[in-house]
């Protein structure tokens, strides 16, 4: 397997990019983007703007784009993990005020 | 031995004796037994505290042990054999010693990261070792928060210090097995074609590589918040004490499939030598082990049913729950099935495997009964959660254990061990764990806690046949001691394959050598090709 | 394959060198999949909390020198890139141009550190330090410091993987001065590479989860 050798033009548009993304995401965080008590909006555009950052580095810097199937297999699962983990906790934490009952966010 | 050992061809035993040479080996066969004899160690240990435990729990108001000392034992009991024998039992040992060779490669794919792991072993183990004998620990093996990290006055920092330091030996084994299964097989050994136990090995390491890093990070806190006290986890400060149980319950539950799975596997191997047959369903058995270890990562929930945990999550990790028992069930079913019509013999290692099914069966529908929402909040931290995961650990996992270790003792060591005292003491095993768990479930069941020292009068009863059964349960396990260590010396020359077993293991002799192959196989068949051995043989 | 047991780099149990190179690029990324997890329990928990006390989390964000944490954020992705070119030269078996950049990537890593470093001696000088010295003049103070726990621990834990990162450089930098990377032999660099780029990706989350999302409410 000759390794793919990625012209030093894409490093750079990819430099450009993040560095665009990154003025983004702190300019966005000076408006009150709405959402109510937990400014989803707020959360979501940064959110968005990291995960576009970090697919621009996995792909281009970690060059998952030229790997195997097998790379991104394990990248994926790496990522399906962790959104397993985070996501059945907040199905416990968010539903947790739906009954009354006495705990610690109710107090 | 060594006599003994000269006279054989130069094995993995034989070449380079010494003891510098063992502690810096990278063969994966000798740091499978170094694997063997830690891990002996901490069995030993966990089990003379589950004597003690049952011994004290003779007589309803304590006979031994009573308050801080009776916790401080059970914690001893859950620790060092969880973290430090089941965990590792299998992979560790067995794995290590027979991936490659079931694979036909020389090694795992990184031998010197395979070393490290049983010295972060030994320094995990040394720690909760020395954490037990300079005044133990008192939170059970699961460290619920905020007792661990506020209220304990016992060694709970140094003994999560030693977990997670073996945590790290549990990922790189993982890392190891998983990157060796993917990139180490041999010529023509397709995955259609691997061994099922290779198979369970793979599910167990993505559970080691994906959960493990979980607990670490969890009991670090735990150790920042005891020694900070920054209310991570205190209610008093705003900490939440059930994400704890999140976080541990996400390693701890899927960390029941590191333990059962590779006995699966073992079994796999077993019931299909035993009886001259291809698997029932192959790629089910295969797909079933994935599945058990995907599916165990969406349950972990249900250890919480009555934690103050939303009763809507309750709701979905009870349903989730449910889903793990297909894939167990195909197994179970497949193995039957296997059986059926086959020329079955009942070597030590096919009781143990025979009895491995029956006793899983039992732990696995208990465990429905747990997983039931509304059931468990009657039996939640009653003797039937205790009785439900011993079916699953002791007469699953260990009773695979044994299994294994009977089934390729003859390779490990290249000697027979004596096989009338074998069935003898796998019988009494199966005999033994029944009559110390089964009472446990209906003591359960009629309201006796978990972790309490003392117990009303008319549980007595059942209680005392709890003890008369560990008792038989202990000579179960003191024999095979003993007549496996007798075989090292006065043990008959296994040859090769002294089970006509199929698989690549057997193609190499007993003990194999440094490199496990003269030449590197080049596979054609699928893994239990018996029918096909039969007829060359006939 | 022939078994070429010449080639000086290639390990006795690996049938051929390509093998061996791809055992331990999978080997990486495995890695770097527990540490995903390994972070991931801090994320779970931080998202449980800043849900539960969002005023609280924002007043402690707020706290935050939002300057300090842009530039560091910038002086990461400026190293990623130079790591990137390191691969990139020595892949082509540039070895002026590798130690050009490895000597970039250290430097730009030591100057994220050194930020850090900055920013935590202020914290502590403001008495936000988690602990019996903790002072904020708030109702939820109890709750600004569990947001200070978390900011401490996470890039607590990010930084000792910097440090990490700022070991392999030099390392990298004593080889590769040494002339032992080869376009054959090239992948002690390539998997440096992604432990760093990670290590960056860490911080891409890190920086508008602690700096930015809480700002508002």
């Amino acid at each position: 397997m000759t390794p793919h050798i990625v012209s030093t033009k894409i490093y750079v548009l990819v430099l450009a990019a993040l560095l665009a993304l990154t003025a983004l995401t702190v300019a966005a965080s000076f408006y009150d983007l709405g959402g109510g008590r937990l400014h989803y909006a707020n959360a979501v555009t940064a959110l968005t703007i990291a995960v576009s950052k970090a697919t621009l580095v996995v792909l281009y810097f970690m060059h998952v784009r030229y790997s195997s199937h097998l790379t991104w297999v394990f990248v994926g699962a790496g990522v399906f993990w962790l959104l397993v983990l985070i996501g059945l906790t907040l199905s416990d934490v968010l539903t947790r005020g739906w009954l009354p009952s006495p705990g610690p966010w109710s107090s | 031995m060594s006599t003994l050992a000269t006279a054989r061809p130069a094995n993995y035993l034989s070449v380079d004796p010494g003891v510098m040479s063992w502690l810096l080996t990278k063969d994966h066969k000798r740091i499978g037994i170094l694997y063997l004899v830690s891990i002996s160690v901490f069995f030993l240990v966990g089990a003379v505290s589950a004597a003690v435990i049952r011994l004290s729990l003779f007589t309803p108001e304590g006979a031994l042990l009573h308050g801080q000392a009776y916790n401080k034992m059970f914690s001893l009991h859950g620790i060092s054999m969880i973290f430090f024998f089941l965990i590792p039992s299998i992979p560790a040992v067995l794995g290590n010693f027979l991936l490659p060779l079931m694979i036909g490669a020389r090694d795992v794919a990184f031998p010197r990261l395979n070393l490290l792991s049983w010295y972060i072993f030994v320094l995990g183990g040394a720690s909760t070792l020395i954490a037990a004998t300079t005044g133990g620990v008192d939170t059970g093996w699961t460290f619920y928060t905020p007792f661990s990290s506020i209220y304990s006055n016992t060694n709970v920092t140094l003994t999560a210090v030693g977990v997670f330091i073996t945590g790290f030996s549990s990922i790189l084994t993982g890392l190891n097995f998983l990157v060796t299964i993917h990139k180490m097989r041999a010529p023509g050994l397709s995955w259609s074609r691997l061994p099922l136990f290779v198979w369970a090995h793979y599910a167990t390491s993505l559970i080691m590589i994906l959960g493990t890093p979980v607990v670490a990070i969890t009991l670090l806190m735990v150790g920042l918040e005891r020694g900070l006290g920054i209310g991570l986890f205190d209610p008093a400060l705003g900490g939440d004490p059930i994400l704890f149980q999140h976080l541990f319950w996400f390693y701890s539950h899927p960390a029941v499939y590191i333990m059962i799975l590779p006995s699966m596997g073992v079994v796999s191997e077993v019931i299909a030598c035993f009886s001259r047959k291809r698997i029932f369903g192959y790629e089910f058995v295969a797909g079933s082990s994935l599945a058990i270890a995907v599916i165990g990562f969406f349950v972990w929930g249900h250890h919480m049913f009555v934690s103050g945990q939303s009763v809507y999550a309750g709701l979905v990790f009870s349903l989730l729950s449910f889903l793990v028992a297909i894939p167990s069930g195909v197994k179970v079913f497949n193995w039957t099935a296997t059986l059926y019509k086959g020329s079955v013999a009942y070597h030590a290692p096919m009781l143990y495997a025979l009895g491995f099914i029956g006793l899983f069966t039992i732990g696995g529908l208990t465990g429905l009964f747990l997983a039931t929402l509304g059931t468990d909040v009657h039996l939640t931290d009653t003797y039937f959660v205790v009785a439900h995961f011993h079916y699953i650990m002791v007469g699953g996992a260990i009773t695979g254990f044994m299994g294994g270790l009977h089934f390729w003792w003859p390779k490990i060591t290249g000697w027979l061990y004596p096989e009338g005292w074998s069935r003898a003491a796998a019988l009494l095993l199966f005999v033994g764990f029944n009559l110390t768990f089964f009472p446990q479930f209906i003591l359960g069941y009629n309201g006796m806690l978990r972790r309490t020292y003392t117990y009303p009068p008319e549980f007595q009863v059942l209680n005392v046949m709890s003890t008369a059964g560990a008792s038989i349960l202990a000579v179960g396990y003191l024999i095979p001691v003993i007549y496996l260590l007798w075989s090292l010396r006065y043990g008959q020359a296994a040859g090769p394959n002294p089970w006509g077993a199929t698989g690549l293991e057997w193609t190499a002799p007993s003990p194999p050598p440094p490199g496990n192959f003269e030449k590197i196989p080049v596979v054609t068949e699928e893994a239990y090709a018996y029918s096909t051995m039969e007829t060359r043989r006939a | 394959m022939p078994e070429t047991h010449s080639e000086p780099h290639l390990q006795h149990h690996f049938v051929a060198l390509e093998q061996q190179q791809e055992a331990s690029t999978l080997g990486m990324w495995a890695f770097l999949i527990t540490e995903i997890m390994f972070f991931g329990g801090l994320f779970t928990l931080f998202t449980a909390y800043v849900s539960a006390y969002s005023e609280a989390f924002a007043e402690g964000s707020r706290h935050l020198d939002l300057v300090l944490g842009a530039v560091n954020t910038v002086v990461l992705i400026g190293s990623s890139f130079t790591m990137a070119m390191a691969v990139r030269s020595a892949q082509l078996g540039k070895r002026k141009a590798l130690l050009g950049f490895l000597a970039l990537t250290t430097l730009l890593g030591c100057a994220f550190l050194g930020i850090k470093g900055i920013e935590y001696a202020h914290k502590f000088k403001q008495r936000l330090l988690p602990g019996p010295a903790f002072r904020v003049d708030s109702p939820a103070s109890q709750h600004v410091q569990l947001f200070f726990s978390f900011y401490f621990a996470m890039t607590g834990l990010h930084a000792l993987h910097m440090v990490v990162g700022v070991g392999l450089m030099t390392w990298l930098l004593f080889h590769g001065w040494r002339g032992r990377f080869t376009p054959t032999y090239f992948w002690p660099v390539e998997l440096s590479g992604l432990y760093w780029h990670f290590v960056d990706i860490v911080w891409i989350f890190l920086f508008p989860v602690l700096y930015l999302v809480a700002r508002h409410s």
